[in-house]
């Protein structure tokens, strides 16, 4: 049904007139213009998508914009304040835990989410926590390392 | 924010581009640096097969290099970014031979109307054969601005000046210096000099390091634009109509529902049926509504059937390389051994799908595409979509992976051809079925090696034939004194049709997967029948220091002791040599014997690529080759049959995970003696091998087709 839509989005206000079926990662990428957030499988199965909603990740790729009416939603482009990176994205470039970075948006807001819930993860909770998000380059054992460092784990865990 | 959105991706193209249009370019290209080369570059690579008329790298230096009034230097290569960090490698090869910071240089990269031609980015060749031919253009340059400061400076000779950060300065008298920004600003010069010499190994200061990669911030922040990402004002974005089966011919067809989409437009094109709209989900939505009815190909192979096809179509064998007489090696040797290795179809699944977007003006079709081959893709385009090569320009952004796989740009064609027919902008973005259904597999195929032994476990006699994997790395590398090496097919389009039931193409270190896991497999089982160590059964077959040196780096540091396998601790081994480097791994598995699943619980991998470009960036490819290949070592298999693609997403298709990781450790060997060779590969290759050794150490059960699936694996240790 095509209808206002209004939320928060990377901390502004956002209205859109659309049809409420739509799922949001289009509505992101090609009405928003925020296309950090990436199509991968279309179905939930790969976490390039990722974004979170009121605090918890997401599969845009599987979420109707109907869904998000009135919550918050942060997406990549909504993690650095004022020019500086969020330390998630700041471990993430002293690791280089990326090679052709097209899953990175959504591994590093998938892991937002896990230090949302958890602020000091072991390895296996990280490892456990993203375990469908994929990623083809093979930069896995960095991006733990990664985000342990951003957690401020001590490295090893559990 | 369309509007806003396009204008930003114009700020950033313009700005990648340096802002200067081709005809721009040209003239600045011609008003700059101008110097020859005496050489050329490409011949100590060519191929046999070079056809005349083959473009080649660019001999004029300033194709490739561009010092601005604020002293950046830009710095112009065909070679693509498809995660390998060739943007960072490339940037420190020119910082390092002109003397500038590494800071300085912009890399502008995949642009056909601003690049120099290139071929493509495969085979691990960017620093292997590329980086010479830049570090070559630079170090020219430099000479020539050496000599055009001692003219500015007024000195006698270019002899006691020195460069920092692009500045030149007389060792004299540091007050007389002078900046290369200075020295090129305004001024034509055409010089010819010839033979300058690279740098040593021992002058490098910036080759050797490794600094941030040049794609790091675009990565973190979500700002890095793939193809995509590229939106021009008025974008239609198309999805097409695909068969249900390689050969399925459309019998009949009613898109009356999709064209009721308020907004869609449904086109035919020859064979193409699309559906185009302003938003790609109801464009998408609009083709859901499409009926067609399509005839079911004729009954074909499916992914058990196809090694017997395979064997049976295969066109006659080629010899690859022969030594010794096998006759006499028959007669020599008191235990032959006979194995056939199997390896089935893989899909390179790169994240980002294959995308395009195509936008024509004033006659001109400029396409972003995301490729490996962006030169190719421009003459293809141009047969296409009926442009002149020269009307047609070729952008690469950000490749989201490529593995070999974006090789073939087929998206890009059907992104072309839909804005000439609608005359707007058209993006196209292939679905993950679409990207299983159209890639290009590794192909299936099958290895027979026979080979022989005598008394004293001496290794004289290998017969070996691959069949349809291709001759890459196919000859043994271990001292044999009676042996040959036959191949037929390939994965290259030299194949006779009707062999594979869809395309095949290059995968990562296209053929050494499928060749390496076969011999490394078979040496392993002939070191087992001796009772031997698999390290001190290879050591004793091998004269090769370089090989010697990564087997005893990477056992060395996993702490191997001794023993013949079947040894119950699950140690595996198996050595390599791709695009001229030398890698050897060694893995611990446990084996559930139960489920049949395998547990890589740690790799160590040892690396002799000669001198390294940046130990950081090779050491992420080689962890990335490491883990992918656990894909297709465990899991990965394109299920098919009768020309259908079974496999048509991450549910079934299994790639690498997180909790697949073992404990990955990269060794680097130090080799400033030997030229920078290959390192986006080598690992991959062996993979298979090393797993397929630790399981059979683990377990006694030796097994010979990848993938090494828990239904295979535990069929195995039943038979014993």
């Amino acid at each position: 049904m095509r209808r206002s839509i209004s939320f928060t989005l990377n901390g502004k206000p956002v209205q859109l007139t659309v049809d409420d079926d739509r799922m949001l990662l289009w509505v992101l990428r090609y009405d928003l213009g925020l296309t950090g957030t990436k199509f991968g499988c279309g179905t939930a199965l790969c976490g390039s998508c990722t974004v979170i909603v009121d605090d918890e990740a997401m599969r845009s790729c599987v979420t109707a914009v109907k869904e998000i009416a009135g919550k918050q939603v942060l997406t990549i482009e909504g993690l650095s304040r004022e020019g500086r990176l969020h330390p998630i994205q700041e471990a993430f470039l002293n690791h280089h835990a990326f090679q052709c970075g097209y899953c990175t948006p959504g591994m590093i807001v998938n892991a937002y989410a896990l230090l949302l819930k958890k602020a000091h993860p072991t390895r296996e909770e990280i490892i456990r926590h993203l375990d469908d998000n994929l990623c083809r380059c093979g930069s896995h054992t960095r991006i733990v390392d990664a985000i342990l460092e951003a957690a401020g784990s001590t490295k090893g865990g559990a | 924010m369309h509007g806003d959105d396009w204008n930003e991706t114009v700020e950033i193209a313009a700005d990648v581009a340096t802002g200067v249009s081709r005809r721009e370019f040209l003239q600045l290209a011609g008003a700059g640096l101008f110097i020859f080369f005496a050489t050329d570059p490409m011949a100590a690579f060519q191929e046999p097969s070079r056809l005349p008329g083959r473009p080649s790298y660019p001999t004029d230096f300033n194709a490739y290099l561009r010092i601005a009034g604020d002293g950046r230097v830009s710095c112009f290569v065909g070679k693509v970014e498809l995660g390998q960090g060739s943007k960072t490698a490339l940037a420190q090869l020119v910082a390092e031979e002109l003397d500038v910071s590494f800071d300085s240089v912009d890399m502008v990269m995949g642009d056909t109307d601003l690049c120099p031609w290139d071929m493509g980015t495969f085979g691990s060749l960017t620093i292997r054969q590329f980086g010479p031919v830049l570090r070559a253009a630079a170090a020219e340059a430099r000479a020539v601005l050496l000599q055009m400061a001692a003219e500015n400076l007024q000195l006698p000779s270019a002899e006691h000046l020195r460069v920092k950060d692009g500045v030149v300065t007389y060792a004299q008298d540091e007050h007389k210096s002078v900046s290369y920004a200075k020295l090129v600003e305004g001024k034509r010069i055409e010089r010819h000099l010839e033979k300058v010499p690279a740098k040593p190994v021992s002058a490098f200061t910036v080759i050797g390091k490794a600094p941030r990669r040049k794609d790091a911030l675009d990565k973190v922040t979500g700002k890095a634009r793939y193809a995509a990402d590229m939106t021009p004002p008025g974008t239609l974005h198309a999805r097409i109509l695909r068969p249900p089966a390689h050969g399925a011919t459309l019998k009949e067809l009613d898109t009356a529902a999709a064209e009721k989409v308020p907004g869609a437009r449904v086109i035919r094109d020859g064979e193409m049926i699309a559906v185009l709209h302003e938003q790609p989900d109801i464009a998408d939505r609009a083709l859901g509504l499409i009926r067609a009815r399509f005839e079911p190909p004729q009954p074909s192979e499916d992914d058990r059937t196809i090694f017997d096809h395979l064997l049976k179509a295969a066109p006659p064998l080629q010899m690859v390389d022969e030594k010794g007489n096998l006759a006499e090696g028959e007669k020599l040797a008191t235990l032959v051994v006979e194995e056939t290795y199997l390896n089935s179809y893989v899909a390179h699944a790169a994240m980002e799908t294959h995308s395009a977007v195509a936008a024509i003006e004033g006659g001109k079709l400029t396409v972003w595409a995301s490729t490996q081959t962006p030169f190719s893709v421009r003459q293809q385009l141009a047969q296409a979509a009926g442009f002149a090569p020269e009307n047609v320009r070729v952008i690469t952004p950000y490749v989201g992976g490529g593995f070999g796989g974006k090789s073939a740009s087929r998206q890009a064609m059907e992104a072309a051809r839909l804005a000439k027919i609608t005359g707007k902008p058209v993006q196209v973005v292939w679905d993950r079925a679409e990207e299983f259904f159209y890639d290009t597999f590794r192909p299936a195929a099958v290895v027979k090696i026979r080979s022989g032994l005598d008394d004293a476990g001496k290794l004289l006699l290998w017969d070996y034939r691959v069949y349809c994997a291709g001759d890459r790395e196919a000859r043994p590398f271990y001292d044999i004194p009676h042996q040959r090496t036959q191949s037929s097919g390939g994965w290259g389009g030299d194949n006779p049709p009707g062999l594979h039931p869809f395309a095949v193409g290059p995968w990562r270190a296209p053929s050494v997967n499928t060749n390496t896991f076969a011999r490394e497999s078979h040496i392993d089982t002939l070191a087992s029948k001796m009772g031997r160590d698999p390290l001190e059964f290879r050591l004793s077959h091998l004269s090769d220091p370089r090989m010697r040196g990564v087997l005893l780096a990477a056992t060395g540091q996993f702490g191997w002791k001794p023993a013949p396998a079947p040894s119950g601790r699950g140690f595996g081994l198996a050595c390599a040599i791709y695009s001229g480097t030398y890698v050897a791994t060694v893995a611990e598995v446990a084996v559930d014997k139960s489920t049949g699943n395998v547990d890589v619980k740690r790799v160590v991998c040892a690396q002799d690529q000669g001198v390294t470009v940046n130990p950081d960036g090779s050491r992420q490819q080689m962890e990335g080759s490491i883990t992918m290949g656990l894909g297709y070592a465990l899991a990965e298999e394109v299920r098919f049959k009768d020309g259908a693609v079974l496999d048509r997403n991450f549910d079934t298709y299994q790639i690498p995970r997180f909790s697949w990781l073992p404990r990955i450790e990269t060794i680097l060997i130090e080799n400033r003696e030997t030229p920078a060779s290959g390192c986006g590969e080598p690992p991959i290759v062996t993979t298979g091998a090393v797993v397929a050794n630790a399981i059979f150490d683990a377990t006694g059960a030796r097994l010979r087709q990848l993938p090494m699936t828990p239904a295979r694996l535990k069929a195995a240790l039943l038979r014993g």
